[in-house]
């Protein structure tokens, strides 16, 4: 007879395999890493370029760049761009992250050649012609107006402000920063940030030795270098700060709170990863037990940690019903408190092991998952020991060592608290 | 191409596995053939709320997630218009954790009047987070019931409003799940680094000794053709005036979807597609326009929807758009525009090949339709579509009479 009641045996997590990239030298020195996988007949090429040059008068420069990279270069208009790309099938994205900014390509191997003389054209000729710039500022002036009646997007704003100031990572974008836009900056911030010297290509899919010499005869050559100077920012701890935005008409608050914590290079983050865990970091954690499961003052509530080439740091996030905002603030203290006053009991913290070492498993679905694990340890520096150790601290961390974390970065006396709706 | 083996449970249960040895990982999903179509008009978002309730306990295990995390696994779910979707991944190692819980919910719910309390009120404010608090968030809430006025189709899987979530009542629940939540309503997919002979002798264990229930037999009121042009104009607190036009298209099984589906992608598939050249970049009419099938399984909704320009009159836009509109009704796609279009498609079907979920929900969602295999025959059946095929639907669909318009306004907007 089947006993229903009872769990079938399991197994944790034992072995994870990280695939390695080779790294191989354009004829102009740009690194290409390439995660190397022959499962599908296709590639993801990225160009992965460091933010520079920062100037906080003009903190829009490197994302219209980044976006209006496509529109136009001195051979081909913004549509035929786009004809081409899509008439091979092929993907162009750009993409804009505090500390760089990415164009990628995905295409099927069939059609590489055909569509790396485009990528070439954007990344070297890009003209970013004026009528173009125009439309993109008076269609972004309009997206923000919609993303500020989210009261969601409005704590990030907040938040991120309150911590980072008039850096890359918390400057408050306003109108008027697009009006601000100029052509020939964009120009100029183009020519000095999409050089060779300030290039990293990450290539995973299937790519093979003439895929390399392919894209060599393209970005080996005929491409200028620049004079950069990489951002750099630094950030003190600050006082409890509480930023309350009122929205009258508000049926839920957003509410954000946390603090500048430490970086995946800290010896102290795969720690912080697991305490994160437990606190807001899965469906099963205390936050979720508590406020949606118990209370269901919210449809989600999450906590996370996030590390920045310059800064880290740690938040708890969700939307609640107005009525219920001051309460679900309360528990979320309480829960905080709780980590730091008392040890996690072994049963909570194996599940939370286990859970952490399939996720991770889980996470290394394909290629360009193994590459973008690739991507977060060497843009920070280090290598995969930071792998193994990571596993390592997840099997062995103990209660004390978590509660020991709790009261060195849950110092809730020195949270921001962001909420936007109503109290 | 996605291979896969099937076998039936002497329950009703279908089951198909897809080996997939490059990944150490399985899934495990499963798909109820239920979804807000099903509802009674008068309890609306039933669907949904039950998927909530789905976790919260089953007869023999009191909590759903935490033997799962227990063992690497993750899952979630979700409730559309025509079906609801369940899955889980894991370390294949443990797959048989995923089928204890899976069936141990199939054969009964603990029916916790807590649980029902707690998810009456979580799905409460996600009707607010989603809908009622955003922007624009209550767009589907009035162009359906627009559209739709005999078809289930008429509410968003939400449901009509708050008050149908906040009184539904326990003996609801268990009605809902007896009716729908059997093996023969079921299709169960596993997929990953797992073998045809052990995934059945698991469901043979797990799955079959679940009484197979009564076959759901549906029968829907069905919409009756839309003769007359529909329009209905709204307020609210917005920046910009938004307008939104639904146009009737068949169900996902009619020989025409991929036709449809490439006319949405050629008016709106990125950045060198119609509607964005013409309307927002040389008119500079629309800061954001789009056009979207809604690949219901009954027939369904074209959508073309666009945020204007300050300043830009409501009538001005919509002209534009049925100037777009004509255009595809007069002149052939060339075949340069055409192959754009299959290409991209050719390309997005490789892509998704790509990860495991993907295609086991593709796997179970191909069943359903008929035929798991259809998912394999996908990229030949867009490739068969004529420039003809393109001209003959949109004179077909793009016509006044039978088009439903929402004037989406600011207050400000007198």
């Amino acid at each position: 007879m089947l006993n229903r009641q009872q769990a079938p045996d399991f197994k944790q997590v034992s072995a994870i395999n990280f695939i390695q990239p080779e790294k191989r030298l354009l004829s102009n020195g740009v690194p290409v890493f390439t995660i190397y996988s022959g499962e599908q007949d296709l590639v993801r090429i990225e160009f992965i370029f460091e933010n520079v040059n920062w100037n906080r008068d003009k903190p829009l420069q490197a994302i219209a760049v980044s976006t209006l990279i496509n529109n136009g270069t001195n051979k081909l208009s913004a549509k035929e761009i786009a004809e081409k790309i899509d008439f091979y099938g092929a993907f162009f994205q750009t993409e804009y992250t505090q500390d760089q900014s990415l164009v990628t390509l995905y295409t099927l191997n069939k059609h590489l050649h055909s569509v790396l003389p485009i990528v070439k054209d954007v990344l070297t000729n890009s003209q970013f012609p004026q009528n173009e710039l125009d439309i993109y500022i008076q269609n972004q002036k309009q997206k923000l107006q919609v993303n500020l009646k989210k009261n969601d997007i409005v704590s990030r704003k907040e938040f991120a402000h309150a911590l980072f100031g008039e850096t890359a990572y918390g400057v408050d974008i306003k109108a008027e920063h697009y009006d601000g836009l100029e052509r020939e900056a964009l120009l100029t911030y183009f020519k000095t940030a999409y050089a060779p010297n300030n290039c990293t290509i990450v290539v995973s899919g299937k790519f093979d030795a003439a895929g390399f010499d392919l894209l060599d005869s393209h970005f080996g050559r005929d491409w200028e270098k620049s004079e950069v100077v990489k951002n750099a920012f630094s950030f003190s701890p600050t006082e409890k700060q509480f930023v309350y935005k009122e929205k009258p008409e508000a049926l839920q608050s957003a509410i954000r709170i946390g603090q500048l914590a430490v970086n995946r290079k800290h010896e102290d983050f795969s720690g912080l990863q697991i305490l994160n865990t437990v606190l807001g970091g899965y469906f099963g954690s205390r936050l979720m037990a508590n406020i949606r499961e118990d209370k269901g003052y919210t449809y989600g509530i999450g906590s996370g940690i996030s590390s920045l080439q310059q800064a880290g740091y740690l938040f708890i996030a969700t939307e609640v019903g107005a009525d219920v905002c001051g309460a679900a603030l309360t528990e979320i203290y309480k829960e905080i408190e709780i980590l730091r006053t008392t040890l996690i009991e072994e049963e909570e913290l194996n599940l939370v092991r286990n859970y952490m070492l399939g996720s991770m498993l889980g996470s290394l679905e394909n290629v360009f998952s193994h590459a973008d694990k690739f991507k977060n340890i060497y843009f920070a520096g280090l290598d995969y020991d930071y792998y193994t150790k990571y596993i390592n601290t997840v099997k062995t961390i103990t209660a004390q060592e978590l509660l020991a974390l709790a009261n060195k970065y849950l110092t809730t006396e020195s949270f921001t608290e962001v909420v936007i709706g109503k109290k | 191409m996605v291979d896969f083996n099937r076998f039936t449970l002497a329950n009703g249960l279908k089951v198909l596995v897809h080996e997939d040895a490059t990944t150490p990982m399985a899934v495990l999903n499963i798909l109820y053939d239920v979804g807000a179509r099903d509802e009674d008009p008068e309890k609306t978002g039933f669907a949904h709320l039950f998927e909530h309730l789905m976790f919260g306990g089953s007869i023999n295990i009191p909590n759903y997630d935490e033997p799962l995390q227990r063992v690497g696994g993750e899952n979630n779910a979700f409730t559309s218009n025509d079906i609801t979707n369940y899955y889980i991944t894991l370390p294949a190692e443990n797959i048989e954790t995923a089928f204890w819980l899976e069936s141990d919910r199939m054969l009964s719910l603990a029916f916790s009047e807590k649980s029902l309390d707690t998810q009456r009120n979580v799905v409460s404010e996600e009707f607010k987070q989603r809908y009622l608090n955003q922007p624009y968030g209550d767009v589907w809430l009035k162009l359906r019931p627009l559209a739709y006025k005999k078809h289930a189709y008429r509410w968003a899987t939400i449901g009509k409003e708050l008050s149908h979530i906040e009184n539904a009542t326990m003996d609801d629940v268990k009605a809902f799940f007896k009716k729908h939540y059997n093996p023969q309503n079921a299709i169960l997919v596993v997929g990953g680094n797992v073998k045809t002979e052990e995934v059945k002798k698991l469901a043979e264990k797990w799955f079959e000794p679940i009484p197979a229930g009564e076959k759901y037999h549906r029968n829907l009121e069905q919409e009756e053709p839309q003769i007359e042009a529909r329009q209905e104009t709204v307020k609210a607190n917005v920046p910009l005036n938004a307008i939104y036009m639904a146009f009737k298209m068949p169900g996902r099984l009619n020989s025409d979807y991929y036709a449809f589906d490439l006319l949405s992608d050629i008016l709106s598939r990125g950045q060198s597609s119609r509607l964005y050249n013409s309307l927002l970049k040389e008119q500079q009419l629309f800061s954001e326009i789009n056009a979207y099938i809604s690949s219901s399984l009954d027939p369904g909704l074209f959508i073309v929807e666009g945020k204007l320009i300050e300043g830009v009159a409501i009538e001005t836009a919509e002209k534009a758009i049925w100037a777009e509109l004509e255009k595809l009704k007069t002149e052939l796609v060339s075949d340069t525009e055409l192959t754009k279009v299959k290409n991209k498609v050719e390309s997005i079907l490789v892509f998704s090949e790509m990860g495991l979920l993907d295609k086991a929900m593709n796997l179970a969602y191909y069943e359903l339709l008929g035929d798991a295999a259809l998912l394999n025959n996908e990229t030949a059946e867009f490739l068969k579509v004529q420039s003809a095929d393109i001209q003959r639907i949109a004179n077909e669909t793009f016509n006044k009479n039978s088009s439903s318009t929402l004037y989406y306004l600011t207050e400000e907007h007198a």
